[in-house]
């Protein structure tokens, strides 16, 4: 699902955030991204996401080879991928219902269509009765899992989060990995990038382990590359 | 590591499939639709700002708009004065049977449209009536107004006009030739001035309701900036993210429009009175015709399409910038 080939970013400053990381994720597969901030978790995840481009090294997502995109092909390879922020980017002049269904109208799907889907993801993560709210009527966890059913609504090949559970206490921090697990459990390949190590180290799943832009761990096979 | 081939397979359809977007025909005009109405919801939310913006395009729009019908009602004004533009032949003859014969070939000839004959007496009974003299010309002993024949040419070119006068002036009999045309043509070209000038300065204010609109886009692409970042990475397109702002532009080329039109019949409606006073003054009848529905529609059409366009620059010019980052 994703490949990462001998991938370095260097900023402008002269920071290099990423560098000559190589991995590779399978279909269906929950990997950690782990390290301290600065450690180039979300550059990675923005490198996977176009919001940046990598200064060397190539990337595969989903059997597309992100130097042979185009501007134009962009938006359709973004829609591939289901984001999950660690303040969620809810649209707070608009309901839940027209958050989750964002996605869909941006693809072009029938009303009804998306309305089946918008449900299902909403029923997904319980908040099937919250429909009609405003975000900002919700909890913070609430919120976190309305970012996710917005997610993962276009039924995304591949989950992306950024620390999706920096802002809650750790009983709904447990909640919402859970509901992770249970994507890739269908298929879904997931990618956390977080900090919380208490949490991570008892879901026992496959760690990539950075430090200063560097991989040097990786909990499925017990070494550095 | 090298593909499978029937991974290498799937790849190749997922990368076809991100050029191929399965939109609809419904599902577009879905988001046009969706686009349309919840611009001009936002618009109407607030309805003191879209109100002063509508009225600032509505002002540039109105004023080339209402030249360029003063004088559309001016020329036709003058088209209704054609029959004024007749030339006079004043006759020394008053002989009948010699006037008759120059009638007759004043008729035939393939430079005259039209003739008509004036008596000496008809023209003393019509002046008599129109000048209030009345009771002067009563008391002269004989009918001082000679014969006349007025002369409405085929063609109205100028020169045609000249070669018919000289023509007229040769005639026996003839004392004197008199041609109005000059101030038809002045009037004319007059108009045609101040038309291209009505031209210009459309054109300069449509630039400058270009540019109000473009920076009034501007504002809200500003104001929308975390929610266009949110789009694109959820795979909107650029032309899904600018589309509620070029019918945000749209919308404010309307109310410009409207508020054009408004402005327009409030300026008639002002005009209009002391026109056809002045106007009754030279024995003219007048009204001044407004644009129309059809005009009017014309008006918030070519209104919506400069808004439009104002938007479009300013899209061009900003949403390209903002990037999830």
């Amino acid at each position: 699902m994703i490949k990462f080939d001998d991938v370095s970013k260097r900023y402008p400053s002269g920071q290099e955030a990423l560098s000559h990381v190589s991995f590779q994720i399978d279909d269906g597969e929950l990997a950690f991204v782990t390290g301290h901030s600065g450690a180039g978790k979300s550059t990675l995840l923005k490198l996977i996401m176009q919001m940046e481009l990598p200064s060397s090294g190539q990337m595969f997502v989903n059997g597309q080879n992100l130097s042979r995109l185009t501007r134009s092909q962009l938006p359709y390879y973004r829609r591939s991928i289901g984001l999950v922020f660690q303040d969620h980017q809810l649209l707070f002049d608009r309901t839940v219902y027209d958050n989750v269904a964002l996605p869909l109208q941006i693809a072009g799907y029938e009303p009804r269509e998306a309305a089946r889907r918008v449900r299902a993801a909403l029923d997904k993560v319980g908040l099937l009765q919250k429909e009609a709210q405003k975000p900002l009527e919700l909890s913070t966890g609430e919120q976190q899992r309305v970012g996710i059913a917005r997610a993962v609504v276009n039924k995304p090949a591949l989950l992306l989060a950024d620390e999706p559970t920096g802002n809650l206490d750790p009983e709904l921090a447990a909640e919402i990995m859970g509901l992770f697990e249970q994507f890739s459990q269908v298929g879904v390949s997931v990618l956390i990038a977080s900090h919380d190590h208490n949490l991570i180290a008892r879901m026992h799943h496959r760690m990539l382990r950075l430090e200063q832009g560097r991989l040097i761990g990786d909990g499925s096979k017990g070494g550095s590359h | 590591m090298a593909l499978r081939p029937e991974q290498r397979t799937r790849a190749e359809n997922r990368a076809a499939s991100l050029q191929a977007p399965n939109t609809s025909v419904v599902a577009a005009l879905a988001q046009h639709q969706s686009a349309a109405v919840d611009s001009l919801q936002r618009l109407l939310h607030e309805p003191l700002g879209t109100m002063m913006a509508s009225l600032v395009i509505g002002i540039a729009l109105a004023l080339p708009l209402a030249l360029l019908l003063f004088l559309q009602n001016l020329q036709s004004l003058g088209s209704g004065l054609e029959q004024h533009n007749n030339i006079s032949v004043f006759m020394a003859e008053r002989e009948p049977t010699a006037l008759l014969r120059v009638q007759k070939m004043l008729s035939n000839h393939k430079a005259v449209k039209k003739v008509t004959y004036t008596t000496p007496d008809q023209a003393l009974q019509e002046f008599q009536a129109k000048s209030g003299f009345g009771e002067a010309l009563a008391t002269l002993d004989q009918n001082p107004l000679p014969p006349v024949f007025d002369v409405q040419p085929a063609s109205e070119n100028a020169a045609e006009v000249a070669t018919l006068v000289s023509y007229l002036q040769g005639l026996p009999g003839v004392d004197a030739v008199q041609a109005d045309i000059q101030w038809m043509q002045r009037l004319n070209a007059i108009v045609a001035v101040a038309q291209q000038l009505a031209l210009l300065l459309a054109l300069l204010l449509g630039i400058g309701v270009i540019l109000v609109i473009g920076n009034t886009v501007r504002l809200a692409i500003a104001n929308r900036s975390a929610e266009i970042v949110v789009v694109k990475l959820v795979g909107g397109t650029d032309a899904y993210v600018a589309r509620p702002f070029l019918y945000t532009g749209f919308w404010y080329g309307v109310g410009g429009g409207l508020a054009a039109l408004v402005l327009v019949e409030l300026f008639l409606w002002g005009m209009s009175g002391p026109l056809a006073r002045l106007l009754a003054s030279y024995d003219t009848h007048f009204t001044m015709n407004g644009p129309g529905l059809s005009g009017g529609f014309a008006v918030l059409l070519l209104a919506g399409a400069l808004g439009w366009v104002g938007a479009l620059v300013s899209v061009l010019r900003h949403l390209r910038a903002i990037e999830p980052r």
